[in-house]
């Protein structure tokens, strides 16, 4: 599998280290219900997915890969500060 | 036997060789199994299960017969095919699972025993008592059946991996696979074109088919030569394709040294035996042609019996006739060349025996026609077959039976990605499913096109397709004539009749076995298979799956697409776990990290403990200190009394600066940092989202917008990559930027009542209570080299850290222990640094162990309420604050000398020790040279409310059972005194 970083280009996987899902941050004093989802809970979709993949081995930009979890197809790409996850503040 | 004038490698330099220690001539171009042919050895090795004799059955990488092994001790390579072994001068192979010799064998008596042994014998047999399958049975089993052994010794030879990437990666090197690299080649495509083979051509070297007015090897021998002069071509001799990954990821074994005498891959020597390649390409067009498949009639696996595709291999390409009196047994037009060629050679052909009342007659030799061959004699080389027709049954005296029921087409990669084959009931055959594999075209007999114009044309259509994708211009293929003759075959799998006819001659799987399994309902192919073990040899069942799930069918009355296939999976051929582990051997198996004052521990004869990828003194032996505790204690006690040195370099430093700095630092800790003072120092405590505790460290402020984070060594990497992700993925609006200075600073801990005296003499300005207070930090210049000094004590002593640019670490190192070492002080590592420690009730990452969190540390305190955190919102989940969490405490033994063990559990005593009456765990525990006895660190069930009471304490792994006090986590100086003072 390769990913095409926005910064280095198309690189292999084992480049990268994989977290999970992109997701979100909730708001700070939103409810622990929230906060459960945000930490906890996860679709499992046979099909694209967001997530959060570092470039550990290139330049440490943290992005946003959606993948194809059935195929392992990279369907885009977006370095994570562009990316929103922050939610509100 | 070696006909004149027949043959590709005429005129080759003669070589000798040894086979199971007798020596033989062969030719330079010879495989070992063409060698031996060429001697008249047939015999080659002996069956897994019966031990049945076995010669050579194919020329190719399917060869499920002839293994042999090559070298001895840590040389020695088990199980390589005899069809690919490369001859060389010197080349020693032997035959396998076979004693005292593969001429008389003495298991061949379980050939007898034979009825007894079908399929799901071992389920039924060995069945009670029960204990017996693990000491008995299964060593007995494992010792009679089997294929190649390894030596036991260390292995040798060098390995390598390599990268390569392309636009058009063209699999298989015939008719195919040579025309594709063609039309791809000429347009400019970036082309690797891969072969297993030592040598490009495929069938055309085993075939007297012309191609363009001119025999099909002269034809590839030119498309080569235009292919090697070109920038943009790569060829690859002796490159398996192993599997098929995503996005056009290939693996592929390259045999780079196994066809030279061994000097050459021995470890210091300039090559590799093998390297496994990864190969990216854009586009792949598989051309791996077909795999010859046998006839299952009693008694079919005599040495003699072969493929027919395989008999026209050795007398075309090598020159080698496989007997004098030949017969053929065939249900397709194509095997008849068999006869027609060895005909030509002046090999007389006893018989051709086809199954078909149509069959050609392309010779002036017998054709039995509508007929089948159903048994075979001979002892350890076919004597003769028996065929029954209308006619009746005759008998047929000869020395080598070329077989075909069909080709195969080798559809195996096109399924790496979950795809299955369909069935062609044409062909008779599995063919590969369109678009199976993204980015790759099949083309040729892989593709179930068996004729030569027919590879031809499909191999530049196919590249055609690429180079349209690519947006390459093609020009026109001129497609040279050739064969095109249609591919007749009639169904013929099994002949019917009694004993035992095979179907995997690997792994002796015959048509009985499958019956039985279907009899007793395995009648999914996936239960057969595992049942019967059809298949699970290391060939893979290339040559006999196919036939295999067709009397599966035909027991179970269904077709065969209705049956279907089992699931083809990588690699395609075997691949050694040295070629997929190269460079992870030894040194290189991780990288190693050094402190700057490596070489001077070493020079003091420290014992060196890793710590991740890094190494650090554990202690330092002084002469007549006979275990590391009299080293360790004393250590722990020059720290206490006078000053000791350990290098704490391995600690994360993270350099951070920028106007949100101190933002971002109360965001990530727990505790708040904007508010400290430049100049000052303050250990913070570092959650997940979840509310578990990350991380902990000091970190000092040197300047209104420069902060220098310390980590854990262990938790260096992950606090780096999670910083990233805040900073990154959740505040990217901060103005903060940091960077890992770690290697970039040497920082040594001096600790002990005479710290400060030492560092004055090195210091160019003295230090004193006032300038460096507890918890102070700036610029220092020691010797003259601009460093840093903080005030931090993880000792419990008045110490510093002092930290110079690592260039200078090695030399700051010895200048420490010169001046220590004079006033009664001296190195200390990491056995005293946690005895130091633990006397502290500090923590590290035994106590972080992932599952605790600020409560259970006693450190709920540090949860600033004045501003948002990472973790905050979970950390304060009702169950995280539950009093009865298990919380730290400190452990010392009830009565004198006994042991605290880390990984010891806690017991109420009178508890049974059961595990639901657990009431915690040890995490830190050594001995207090100070206190005088053993120290723990542990997790107790309300923990600080039980202090005074008496717990039991149990460690099954070290017989350990004993009785506690709980006490304080803090053994030593509780008011802190000394490290203020």
């Amino acid at each position: 599998m390769r990913i095409t970083c926005p910064v280095c280009g198309e690189r292999d996987r084992r480049e990268f280290y994989y977290k999970g899902a992109a997701l979100v941050r909730p708001a700070e004093g939103a409810d622990l219900d929230a906060w459960h989802e945000y930490v906890h809970l996860r679709e499992n979709p046979a099909g694209a997915l967001d997530e959060l993949w570092y470039h550990e081995m290139g330049c440490n930009s943290w992005l946003k890969v959606t993948r194809n979890t059935a195929t392992h197809e990279i369907l885009d790409v977006q370095l994570a500060s562009e990316a929103g996850l922050g939610g509100e503040k | 036997m070696r006909l004149p004038g027949k043959g590709l490698n005429q005129g080759a330099k003669p070589i000798t060789f040894g086979f199971n220690g007798r020596h033989m001539m062969g030719l330079e171009g010879d495989t070992l199994a063409s060698a031996l042919l060429a001697n008249d050895v047939h015999l080659m090795g002996r069956s897994f299960k019966y031990h049945r004799p076995r010669g050579v059955l194919t020329a190719g990488s399917e060869e499920p017969n002839a293994l042999v092994t090559v070298g001895t001790g840590g040389e020695q390579d088990p199980n390589i095919r005899a069809t690919q072994q490369e001859l060389f001068e010197g080349l020693e192979a032997r035959s396998q699972n076979c004693w005292p010799s593969v001429e008389r064998d003495v298991m061949a008596v379980n050939d007898l025993a034979a009825p007894f042994f079908g399929a799901g014998f071992y389920y039924k047999t060995f069945m009670w008592p029960a204990a017996f399958w693990e000491k008995v049975y299964e060593p007995m089993i494992r010792n009679a059946a089997g294929l190649g052994a390894l030596s036991g010794e260390a292995d040798r030879d060098t390995y390598e991996k390599a990268f390569a990437f392309c636009d058009v990666l063209v699999i298989g090197s015939g008719p195919a696979g040579l025309m594709a690299a063609l039309t791809a080649g000429r347009a400019g495509a970036d082309v690797i074109l891969a072969e297993e083979d030592s040598r490009m051509g495929g069938r055309l070297l085993a075939e007297r088919e012309e191609i363009g007015g001119k025999p099909g090897h002269e034809w590839a021998a030119e498309v080569l030569a235009e292919l090697e002069a070109m920038d943009n071509v790569r060829l690859m001799t002796r490159t398996a394709i192993t599997g098929a990954y995503d996005q056009g990821t290939y693996g592929a074994l390259e045999r780079v040294s196994h066809h030279l005498p061994r000097r050459h891959s021995l470890k210091g020597s300039h090559l590799p035996r093998e390297c496994f390649w990864r190969i990216a390409a854009k586009h792949a067009v598989l051309a791996a042609g077909a795999i010859e498949r046998p006839v299952a009639f009693r008694n079919n696996d005599r040495p003699g019996i072969m493929m027919a595709g395989a008999v026209r291999a050795y007398l075309n390409r090598w020159g080698v006739a496989p007997g004098e009196r030949v017969t053929l047994f065939a249900n397709n037009d194509q095997a008849h060349r068999t006869a027609r060629d060895l005909h030509e050679a002046g090999v007389h052909i006893a018989a051709v025996i086809d199954s078909r009342h149509d069959a050609p007659v392309d010779g002036p030799y017998q054709v039995i026609k509508g007929a089948q061959v159903c048994g075979s004699a001979g002892r350890q080389r076919i004597e003769s077959i028996t065929v029954r027709s209308v006619k009746g049954e005759e008998k047929i005296q000869t020395d080598c039976l070329a077989m075909s029921g069909g080709w195969n087409p080798s559809v195996h990669l096109t399924c790496h990605l979950n795809s299955r084959p369909q069935w062609n009931r044409e062909a008779l055959a599995f063919v590969p499913t369109e678009g199976a594999v993204p980015g790759m075209v099949t083309a040729g007999a892989c593709n179930g096109t068996f004729s030569t114009a027919g590879a031809l044309r499909e191999g530049a259509e196919a590249a055609g397709k690429v180079l349209e994708a690519l947006g390459l211009k093609s020009a026109a293929a001129d497609l040279p004539d050739a064969e095109d003759d249609p591919y007749r075959i009639a169904a013929l799998w099994a002949v019917p009749g009694k004993g035992r006819a095979w179907l995997d001659f690997q792994n002796d799987v015959t048509v009985k076995d499958v019956k039985q399994a279907a009899v007793e309902n395995f009648r999914s192919v996936e239960h057969m298979k595992r049942y019967t073990t059809q298949g699970m040899a290391t060939d893979q069942g290339k040559n006999s799956n196919v036939a295999a799930l067709a009397v599966l069918a035909d027991a179970t009355g269904r077709t065969i697409p209705e049956t279907g296939t089992t699931t083809f999976r990588p690699p395609f051929v075997p691949v050694s776990l040295g070629a997929m582990g190269a460079g992870a051997t030894d040194e290189g198996f991780k990288p190693q990290r050094f402190l700057t004052s490596h070489g001077e521990s070493d020079n003091r004869g420290a014992h060196q403990l890793e710590v991740g990828l890094w190494y650090r003194a554990a202690y330092f032996p002084k002469p007549g200190e006979t275990n590391w505790r009299q080293s360790c204690d004393r250590e722990v006690t020059l720290v206490r009394k006078a000053v000791g040195i350990c290098d704490v370099s391995t600690l994360g430093k993270i350099d951070i600066q920028g106007a949100d700095a101190g933002k971002f630092l109360d965001f990530l800790y727990t505790n708040t940092f904007s508010t400290l003072k430049v100049g000052k120092v303050r250990y913070g405590l570092m959650l997940r989202e979840d509310g578990f505790v990350m991380d902990d460290g000091t970190t000092a402020r040197l300047g209104e917008n420069h902060y220098v984070m310390t980590t854990t060594t262990a938790a260096a990497g992950q606090v780096m990559a999670h910083m990233e992700f805040v900073s990154q993925a959740l505040y990217p609006e901060w103005d903060v930027r940091f960077t890992s200075v770690t290697e970039q600073w040497a920082q040594f801990a001096v600790a002990g009542p005479k710290s400060q005296e030492l560092l004055n003499g090195l210091l160019d300005e003295e230090v004193n209570g006032e300038t460096w207070p507890f918890m102070g930090c700036g610029e220092a210049t020691v010797l003259g080299v601009k460093g840093r000094l903080f005030r931090i004590s993880f000792s419990g002593e008045h110490a510093y850290e002092v930290a110079v640019p690592a260039r200078y670490g090695e030399a700051l190192f010895r200048e420490l222990l010169k001046r220590a070492e004079a006033m009664g002080g001296g190195a200390y590592g990491m056995e005293a640094l946690n005895v130091l420690r633990i006397e502290k009730g500090l923590i590290t990452h035994a106590e972080i162990n992932g599952t605790v969190t600020a409560f259970d540390l006693g450190l709920q305190g540090m949860m600033s309420k004045k501003k948002a955190f990472l973790g905050q919102a979970m950390s304060t989940r009702e169950g995280l604050m539950a009093e009865d969490r298990m919380r730290m405490v400190g452990l010392k033994p009830v009565g004198a000398a006994k042991e605290i063990t880390a990984g010891a559990h806690l017991f109420t005593p009178g508890d049974p020790v059961e595990r639901i009456y657990d009431q915690g765990y040890v995490t830190s525990a050594g001995y207090s040279p100070t206190l005088g006895h053993p120290i723990g660190l542990a997790f107790l069930k309300e923990g600080p409310d039980r202090i005074g009471e008496t717990v039991r304490l149990v460690d099954h792994m070290r017989g350990v059972d004993t009785l506690c006090e709980v006490v304080s986590p803090v053994f030593f100086d509780p008011e802190g005194g000394r490290a203020r003072g």
